[in-house]
């Protein structure tokens, strides 16, 4: 057995370890430190295959952004998990059911695929992987990446909206207000005689 | 033996069917069914990455950064929502995600 096939077979079986974890851990916060775990084990899996950019991606944009934004929403919510709990084993049984219809379906599926005659594979160019990526990523499919853009800047906005809410009777800035006062109504002119006060 | 395509296809359907899974077995913790459609885009990326290496097609790896972000979008409005309805209701359960029934 070869080092990469030995690498695969690691990293395999440790994602899919975690994974099953992610699942079945009764402390959500576990939860998502597998899930961590996962992902890191899928980027291995990519680098393997020679997609060395979307294994960095994985991990900058997984592990860096959407991990980290579920740990922070686990440890924000004050919930008692041990009561989502309660009912869990009661579905284990229509779980293993689904699961196991599935893995069938999906074996059927795998085991019956063969690759079109005729379609080899291209010859592999001297090209990186990022290289290649971006040439293909910023001609043939830019409207793709803008479209991508614009659903991020979507997420970005909804997310702020969703989320940002003003407590009452907190003093805020309103700028417009500020600009609109000038001096008669801010500044008051007190004549002060001498030895009185006002 | 040698890795082959199959191999990635196999890896990435028990990690699809464990996703599926999580959602059943965690139907009424949101946060982890979260994570599970999580763990099936990963599955699906897997798929994607798998097939365009192996056919020498790069159209394959654009359409995993595609879902990728897309994944990452879900999961920033999906919490937002969560963060949101907890706000106001006090918890989290599925079940009594019915507020809005007619």
């Amino acid at each position: 057995m070869s080092v990469a096939a030995a690498f695969f077979y690691l990293f395999s079986a440790v994602m899919i370890a975690s994974a099953f974890m992610v699942i079945a851990a009764r402390n959500p916060v576990h939860s998502v430190l597998f899930l961590i775990l996962a992902f890191v084990n899928a980027s291995g899996l990519f680098i393997l295959l020679g997609a060395e950019f979307l294994a960095m991606i994985l991990v900058v944009v997984y592990v860096g952004a959407v991990a980290v934004l579920f740990l922070f929403v686990v440890m924000m919510l004050d919930v008692d998990f041990a009561v989502l709990k309660k009912g869990m084993l009661q579905y284990a049984p229509v779980a293993a059911i689904i699961g196991v219809i599935v893995v069938i379906e999906l074996a059927l599926v795998v085991g019956g695929w063969t690759a079109k005659p005729g379609a080899a594979p291209k010859a592999a160019s001297n090209l990186s992987n990022t290289e290649a990526l971006g040439r293909v990523l910023y001609t043939q499919y830019a409207y793709f990446f803008q479209a991508a853009g614009m659903i991020l800047l979507t997420a970005m906005i909804g997310a702020i909206v969703l989320t940002l809410h003003h407590k009452p009777g907190v003093k805020r800035q309103v700028i417009a207000d500020q600009n609109a006062r000038d001096r008669k109504e801010a500044v008051e002119l007190k004549k002060v005689p001498s030895r009185t006060g006002i | 033996m040698d890795i082959g395509l199959t191999h990635y296809l196999i890896v990435a359907a028990i990690l699809f069917t464990t996703g599926v899974a999580g959602i059943i077995i965690n139907h009424k913790n949101i946060i982890v069914i979260l994570m599970s459609v999580e763990i099936i885009l990963l599955a699906v990326n897997i798929n994607m990455v798998a097939f365009s290496v192996y056919l020498g097609d790069l159209t394959g790896q654009v359409f995993s950064l595609l879902i990728l972000t897309v994944a990452a979008a879900e999961a920033a409005i999906g919490l937002a929502i969560l963060v949101t309805y907890f706000r106001n209701r006090g918890s989290i359960d599925v079940d009594d995600i019915n507020t809005m029934k007619g």
